[in-house]
């Protein structure tokens, strides 16, 4: 695993994380070395083990499709940054 | 002073109206006062709210409403900031969530003002429950109420602080990686987590959720149990809790634990352990002994492995669940010319550097080229650490560990090094990665002296095994009194 490779700009970028060139620069040094640590799984012996999501996987966790109540609209928006008319407001996203 | 009670002492004296609620959570309000300016346990609290819920406590024990269906009436009891309480604040130790107010109940919350408690206060905590120290706290870290120039452990670190420091009769954590038997142990207190499944995360701001636990601290095994019992159950508002009946905790704390079987891990022993922690472990199994248990050699052969496996899984799970705090529907936000823009201005602004540094992480194991190599690899080392368990479990009904590797460090003394900072979770991480139980009670001192910090001992149970932790946990504190020791 090429752990000193990490493109700091490239990964906060998919991670929509705006960072300094600071701190671009001390992430990716602790980045690196927490990769370098994490380097030692490539000793364990995976061959033929299932991987583990769920400690305890439960399937078909359903519940009937009915309508119940839920949060009222207005106790939605309440901790919005910006709203109006009923809606979350967002930057323009088409020209 | 009634603040300084357990859960069972205080309820026999509320019921027998030696005290009231009032007078209770008042006692708590002014300890608060008193000591909170050094300790810094709580980031909020709202008094007039937690004495209209005394005052309603009191009514009810008035009218002989005192009754086994509340059996937590009139306790205060404080909570995480990263658990939802309707009408309070919810800040998760960030900034970025602003001046949020929860527009709901946490299912735990439901349930335990079901039971009659008050609840109150947001305690401080390592940001989005990254961290082992509470000093990723956007407000400031909490201080070890034992030596206030250490910390008090994390990301529970003001849940287990105000514990000790009195503030509260018990509180709630979250333990992702040992968040709250951390804390426990550097704190002096008892804290449990549950098996994976056995309490709803409704309403508990997510970090990783395939690890995350809610669990009680408190000042007894008995009010631990207590405070299971209450918060325990499968809950439709939560996939993964597991349809498991609840047993009643608190009936079985017999003191009785002859001829149990409890599991010493061998890899557990090696390298890195300070020499008190080491001699107060040895000594807690050697009391455990003369309580009839035998003693049982185990191997957990993956668990050189468990540290780097944790940090893959956490911080991908972690990269996933914290895309939502993208300043869209609440908390702060950046403004920019596209939401793109403003997405990456509102989280470089709001997250603090661990949780920026765990984001980026998950999110390079989890981009195309390196799932394979990391995360892939990671979920099969994790049923290597649950297989070591299961099979250990067969021939043991518990194992016993230190909590931590040594006692509370100083404040700043790890908080450059995130490396170092996780090595101090190497004993509590495998039990999340495995979704089994674990609790920390106090088990001695580094000294005899002023200046003594508290040690931790950890007992691993059993998936659904709480019942036996419990016992044995019980049965060890009744025959010591490390858990009587206040700051």
């Amino acid at each position: 695993m090429p752990a000193a490779e990490i493109d700091i700009k490239y990964v906060a970028h998919l991670a929509r994380i705006h960072l300094s060139p600071e701190e671009q620069e001390k992430m990716g040094a602790q980045i690196g070395s927490i990769l370098q640590y994490i380097d030692k799984l490539n000793q364990a012996d995976v061959q033929g083990v299932e991987p583990t999501a769920h400690a305890f996987p439960l399937v078909n966790v359903v519940r009937m499709d009915q309508s119940r109540p839920s949060l009222p609209t207005e106790e939605a928006l309440r901790n919005a940054p910006a709203q109006a008319n009923g809606l979350f407001m967002v930057p323009k996203i088409v020209e | 002073m009634p603040n300084r009670l357990t859960i069972s002492e205080l309820s026999g004296r509320l019921a027998r109206r030696d005290v009231s609620a009032r007078q209770t959570m008042q006692a708590c309000l002014d300890q608060i006062q008193k000591v909170d300016g050094k300790v810094h346990a709580f980031l909020s609290l709202d008094a007039a709210d937690a004495l209209a819920q005394a005052d309603a406590a009191d009514r009810i024990f008035g009218s002989g409403g005192g009754s086994p269906q509340r059996p937590l009436l009139g306790v205060p009891l404080a909570i995480k900031d990263v658990l939802c309480v309707r009408g309070h604040p919810l800040n998760c130790g960030s900034k970025i969530l602003g001046k949020y107010i929860s527009p709901y109940d946490a299912t735990v919350i439901q349930k335990l003002r079901a039971a009659g408690a008050i609840i109150f206060g947001r305690l401080n905590m390592d940001e989005f429950a990254m961290g082992s120290s509470t000093e990723n706290s956007a407000f400031g870290p909490s201080r070890n109420p034992w030596d206030t120039a250490r910390i008090p452990g994390g990301s529970s670190g003001g849940s287990a602080a105000a514990v000790a420091a009195d503030e509260c009769i018990a509180s709630l954590g979250s333990d992702t990686g040992g968040s709250i038997r951390q804390p426990a142990a550097f704190c002096g207190v008892v804290g449990l987590k549950p098996t994976y499944g056995r309490v709803s995360r409704y309403g508990l701001v997510a970090f990783a959720s395939s690890l995350d636990q809610i669990g009680p601290l408190t000042r007894s095994v008995r009010d631990a149990a207590l405070l299971l019992e209450a918060i325990s159950g499968v809950d439709p508002c939560d996939s993964t809790s597991v349809p498991q009946p609840v047993p009643r905790y608190s009936e079985g704390l017999t003191g009785d634990i002859r001829g149990l079987r409890i599991g010493l891990a061998k890899e557990y022993m090696i390298g890195g352990v300070d020499s008190a922690v080491k001699a107060a472990v040895d000594a807690a199994v050697k009391q455990l002994e003369k309580l009839g248990v035998e003693i049982v050699e185990v191997s957990l052969p993956h668990t050189e492995y468990a540290v780097a496996t944790y940090y893959i899984i956490a911080t991908a799970e972690a990269s996933a669940n914290l895309a939502r705090f993208d300043g869209v529907r609440y908390g702060q936000r950046v403004d920019g010319n596209d939401p793109i823009e403003m997405y990456g201005r509102t989280r470089g602004a709001g997250f603090g550097a661990e949780v920026k540094r765990r984001i980026i992480l998950g999110t390079y194991v989890l981009s195309s080229g390196y799932y394979d190599a990391y995360y892939l690899r990671a979920q099969k080392v994790r049923t290597l650490i649950r297989q070591d368990f299961l099979k250990a479990f067969e021939k043991v009904d518990a194992i016993v560990t230190p909590t931590t590797p040594t006692a509370a460090f100083k404040i700043g003394e790890k908080s450059d090094d995130p490396l170092q900072m996780y090595l101090s979770d190497i004993y509590t991480i495998s039990c999340n990665l495995a979704g089994i139980c674990g609790i920390s009670i106090p088990c001695g001192f580094t000294s005899s002296g002023p200046g003594a910090l508290p040690i931790g001992l950890q007992l691993l149970g059993k998936p659904f095994g709480e019942e036996t932790i419990f016992k044995i946990a019980h049965a060890y504190e009744q025959s010591t009194e490390w858990h009587l020791r206040k700051p």
